[in-house]
């Protein structure tokens, strides 16, 4: 009896001892989770930012910088204070104040660190850093924001911001960390894979608490990080800020190329704003103030506003027309004020009806190019007996306006561009019915105004297209991406087809409209050898628009831009002026009209005062 | 083993001092690599690290040896119940004056070291409960033997339950190896033992309200068939059969009500076991649970190495020199370092019950077996405690746990034993 009861001990040891080594032998050797979870919790990875690319314009100057600012960290359990007194006159803080942040920090976490102090300027920062040696758990920190040393170039530059949850979600490389920065618009956001470059990694022990413990493995698997490309802009940073300039207290867009390369000289939306405000601590306060604003300064005009062309729209007309044969150099046609409300001037000839802007011309001018010419009953108000067909007439106009890129995105290299908008013949099918539709629904069309609607780079890439006699480059805001050459879409050429002899008329034409035409007298500077052509785009809720596109000079324009402004009227009386002010500093390096540009600087189309463009005038050196 | 003058080494099992110097080394070497961080060389000589106070602990407890060696064997035996009386008075001691850790007034203090006196009250246990069976008076069979050998264990046990050591007043159902052996204790109470504890988990894994469908309805209906199947249905066998099927539907009763009024702490480690998901990650339970098996688990074959530990390192694991030593074994020595460990005890207990069968003598016999029976009951469930088999009951491995009382207390415990041994051809002189 007491053999068996000693061998049943012997067994119970036995079997716990065997149970004890299976289940040691499936967790340690058969199993792997535990091994990954033990890495997952003790393994800490911690993202190396490399530097961000900088932005600086065709001459080199900076646009975009990093800046260092510096914070202060405390890690609340390694915290000694011999005398809070002293430490409070030192980060020149109130004691309560000391006392709410210190307590944030310890409810935060004892053993992590949190930021005490943000942004301390570079002076007060040198000035507590010597001292710091005697508190224990303070400890300095630096890290670099975006920074504008110019403030100018808001819209075209965009900004960076932590990525939001979803835009995270959609990034297939899964590159980027919660808290992350990414570009968020313009530039930024186009050319994020270029700026951002490539974070490096660090990983180290980490304790329960969350410490770092050591480098892991000596380091071993860490990567250094890769700086990001520095980015050369197509900008020429004196334009651009006196174009911005010129649009203080004003509404619109203005842009301007190089036709020879599409490369795009300036580019304004007004109002803008400060680009400092989006960067570092302010971000999210700044950020709402600029949304409720009621003048929208965060809209980018240039590349999202659509807008009549109004009369600049007669150049593109009387183009496709003398192409299409449907008028040549003498076809004349009387200002009849009956077909089209029209100003005073003598009747005109093709090259006239620019420099004077005849509307009742380009009724007619669009009349025979939907109906391909094929009128019988000339110039009546009356019903137009047509054999032509007007669905093939206005899909041929409509290929025009696609090959000019009216109408549909340019591509420049910034996100959110819109299409701008020319009715598509199902637009006035579904409006008046398949075949119910005629000329006299579609015919403010030819004169820039009805539905269309056209982006103010459009009009500026139009100009550009008259100015090069029938062909464009893409418009582009970069330059050079490092080492590199600009993107390739921004080298092919895209011809227009228009043959290059009919540009003279229009060439000439635009040059008497400045000169001569439908220009304001004060918008005249003497000897600026350049074609323009006014618009006045009716506003259904207001004022007109004032739009005028040019190029300069007549023989190898440097330049082509365009200028629109909300609310101005007449398209010679302010839009004409701040082109013409533009190109004649962009030609000869100087205002030569004083006096022109202090009326335009002085001259005012926003009603209520504008608390951004104030803040705009403000220095904002963090 | 070298015989020296003083002759204290004749008669030594050599191997059982060999395991326990291999145990202790190996203890104090995790002890040591649980201190030391890549961030802190701690060196051998500071005083207020584990490792360096360890070495104190051995040092006393190879003086404690030599005093055990060298005191004259009869001694044991004579003085067997004033030990036991001693300690049971040092018990209600702390109970009214000791120091409170972690729950527990259990802890003498002694400068600024602490001893626990539950710790000793095992071997005085074993001691008492050798010394009254192995009297003349002590028979198997009688019913009063039965509960005075019962209460020598159950007092010392019920007031270190009073001083909130559930852990430690576990231990002393080891006494219930000694006591089967020495047929005390017949077949049928550990196999119905045995059954009740799986009835207990049993009952636990299945929530409450569900008890009824799984449990009692099939008591039950089994209880009928068998009622049904006999062929001379006798009143007795009726009512016997509704009695055995009634106990059991109560204790499963008992069993839920019970386990309803536990610490809330006590619940927690018996459901973390049993339910994955009883309660979010994070709650202290299931954090100690599943970051102890992390560290064993992330040992691999061969472990990290010695010091290489990353989940016992940075703290992951609670209590890792002390309770939860084996999951520094197991991250730094992997599969081979866990093989080693319980090989070593497994050794070592069967070593034990060798020498308890060896003797002639029924006090050291029954001292053996107790004293095998708390080796086995500590490293069961310790070991089971860290690899998720069992509650976490806060009780060290012994030998390898860091702790002064800890090492004190087996060191006297297991070299009584080698002294008692080391005499085994000797008549033992009764009074």
């Amino acid at each position: 009896m007491h053999e068996n009861r000693k061998w049943a001990i012997l067994a119970l040891i036995s079997l716990t001892s065997l149970i004890f080594l299976v289940k040691l032998l499936s967790i340690q050797v058969l199993n792997d989770e535990y091994k990954r979870k033990a890495d997952g919790v003790s393994i800490k990875t911690i993202p190396i930012y490399p530097h961000r690319g900088v932005i600086l314009d065709r001459n080199s100057k900076e646009l975009v910088v990093n800046i260092p600012v510096f914070d202060l960290i405390v890690i609340p359990a390694q915290v000694r204070i011999p005398d809070t007194l002293a430490l409070c006159e030192l980060l020149n803080l109130e004691k309560s104040e000391f006392v709410e942040e210190m307590g944030k920090a310890m409810k935060y976490s004892m053993e992590k660190p949190s930021t005490l102090l943000k942004q301390i300027s570079r002076s007060e920062f040198h000035r507590i850093q010597d001292r710091l040696i005697d508190y224990p758990g303070f400890y300095p920190s630096s890290r670099t924001i975006r920074h504008y040393p110019e403030n100018v170039m808001a819209h075209a530059l965009g900004y960076i911001g932590e990525i939001s949850e979803g835009a995270k979600e959609q990034d297939t490389s899964k590159y980027y960390a919660l808290g992350d920065y990414v570009g968020i618009s313009g530039i930024e956001a186009t050319y994020e894979r270029e700026l951002r470059g490539v974070k490096g990694v660090r990983y180290v022990w980490r304790d329960n608490m969350g410490r770092e413990k050591g480098k892991f493995k000596e380091g071993r698997y860490d990567t250094a990080s890769i700086a990001g490309t520095n980015l050369i802009a197509t900008v020429d940073l004196e334009i651009q800020k006196y174009a911005e300039e010129l649009m203080q207290h004003k509404k619109g867009a203005i842009v301007a190329i190089e036709p020879a390369t599409g490369e795009v000289l300036a580019m304004v939306s007004a109002p803008t704003y400060n680009p400092n405000l989006l960067t570092g601590r302010s971000f999210s306060q700044n950020f709402g103030n600029l949304l409720l604003n009621e003048n929208k300064p965060l809209f980018n005009r240039a590349i999202r506003a659509k807008y009549p062309p109004g009369s600049t729209f007669k150049t593109v007309q009387s183009l496709i027309a003398q192409q299409e044969g449907v008028i040549n150099r003498h076809t004349v046609f009387a200002c009849n004020k009956a077909l089209v409300k029209c100003h005073f001037h003598p009747t005109c000839d093709l090259q006239h009806s620019i420099q004077h802007s005849c509307n009742p011309y380009y009724y007619r001018v669009f009349r025979r190019i939907v109906h391909q010419n094929k009128i019988t009953m000339n110039d009546s108000i009356a019903q137009v007996a047509s054999d032509g067909d007007l669905n093939q007439g206005y899909q041929t106009w409509l290929d025009y306006m696609d090959a000019f890129n009216l109408g549909r995105k340019t591509g420049i290299d910034l996100a959110n561009e819109i299409d701008g908008y020319i009715p598509e013949i199902e637009l006035y099918n579904d409006r008046y019915g398949e075949d119910n539709w005629n000329f006299s629904n579609i015919y403010s069309l030819g004169i820039g105004q009805g539905e269309v609607g056209v982006l103010p780079l459009q009009l500026a890439n139009l100009a550009a297209i008259i100015a090069n006699r029938g062909y464009y480059y893409t418009p582009h805001l970069i330059k050079k991406i490092g080492e590199q050459d600009k993107r390739p879409e921004f080298k092919i050429k895209h011809a227009v087809p228009v043959d290059e002899k009919h540009f003279d008329l229009i060439t000439q034409g635009m040059y008497d409209a400045y000169k001569m035409g439908t220009v304001a007298y004060y918008a005249i500077i003497p000897g600026l050898d350049l074609c323009g052509k006014t618009g006045t785009a009716q506003n259904p809720h207001g004022e007109d628009h004032s739009v005028f596109i040019a190029f300069a000079p007549r023989e190898n324009p440097k330049i082509a831009i365009a200028v629109t402004v909300e609310n101005a009227g007449f398209g010679g009386s302010w839009a004409a002026p701040i082109a013409a002010l533009l190109v004649d500093k962009y030609l000869n390096g100087e205002i030569s009209k004083p006096s022109l540009d202090e009326m335009v600087r002085k001259k005012s189309f926003v009603l209520e005062p504008n608390p951004v463009i104030t803040l705009n005038q403000a220095s904002n050196t963090p | 083993m070298r015989r020296n003058t003083l002759n204290i080494g004749s008669g030594i099992d050599g191997l059982t001092v060999f395991l326990y110097f291999a145990l202790v080394l190996f203890g104090w070497l995790n002890i040591y690599s649980v201190v030391y961080k890549p961030d802190l060389d701690p060196g051998l000589f500071n005083l207020s690290y584990r490792h360096t106070k360890q070495i104190l602990w051995i040092a006393t407890s190879l003086v404690i040896i030599f005093f055990v060696l060298t005191s004259d064997y009869r001694t044991l035996d004579t003085l067997a119940y004033i030990i036991y009386g001693f300690i049971i008075l040092l018990l209600l001691y702390v109970m009214i004056a000791g120091r409170e850790i972690k729950g527990a007034r259990s802890w003498i203090e002694l400068g600024p070291f602490g001893l626990q006196p539950a710790e000793f009250a095992k071997c005085a246990t074993a001691l008492a409960l050798a010394k009254y069976l192995s009297s003349p008076w002590a028979r198997a069979d009688y019913w009063n033997t039965k509960l005075i050998a019962g209460a020598l264990v159950a007092f010392p046990m019920a007031l270190i339950v009073l001083q909130g050591d559930a852990g430690t007043a576990l231990i002393f159902t080891a006494f219930g190896l000694a006591l089967y052996r020495e047929r005390i204790i017949p077949n049928w109470v550990m196999i119905l033992g045995f059954l009740l504890a799986a009835l207990f988990i049993i009952t636990l894994a299945i929530p409450f309200n569900l008890i009824r469908y799984y449990l009692v309805i099939p008591i039950i209906s089994i209880a009928l068939l068998y009622i049904l199947l006999q062929k001379r249905r006798s009143v007795w066998l009726i009512l016997g059969t509704c009695i055995v099927a009634g106990m059991l539907i109560l204790y499963i009763g008992a069993v839920s009500i019970i386990f309803e009024h536990l610490e809330p702490h006590q619940k927690n480690r018996i459901m973390v076991l049993l339910d994955e998901d009883i309660d979010p990650r994070g709650r202290e339970e299931r954090y100690n649970l599943h970051h102890s098996q992390i560290a064993i688990g992330s040992g691999g074959l061969l472990g990290k190495g010695f010091r290489q530990g990353t989940q016992t390192k940075f703290n992951y694991v609670p209590e890792q020199s002390t309770d939860f030593i084996f999951c520094t074994i197991g991250e730094e020595y992997g599969f081979l370092g866990s093989f080693l460990t319980i090989g070593l005890f497994t050794l070592l207990l069967y070593r034990l019950l060798l020498i308890a069968e060896r003797q002639r003598d029924k006090f050291v016999r029954i001292y053996a077996y107790s004293v095998a029976g708390i080796i086995f009951l500590h490293f069961a469930i310790n070991i089971a405690m860290t690899i998720g088999l069992f509650p976490v009951v806060g009780i060290p491995l012994p030998f390898l746990s860091y702790g002064g009382s800890s090492l004190w207390g087996f060191t006297i415990l297991l070299f009584i034993l080698i002294k008692l041994d080391s005499h085994r051809d000797q008549q033992m002189i009764r009074q």
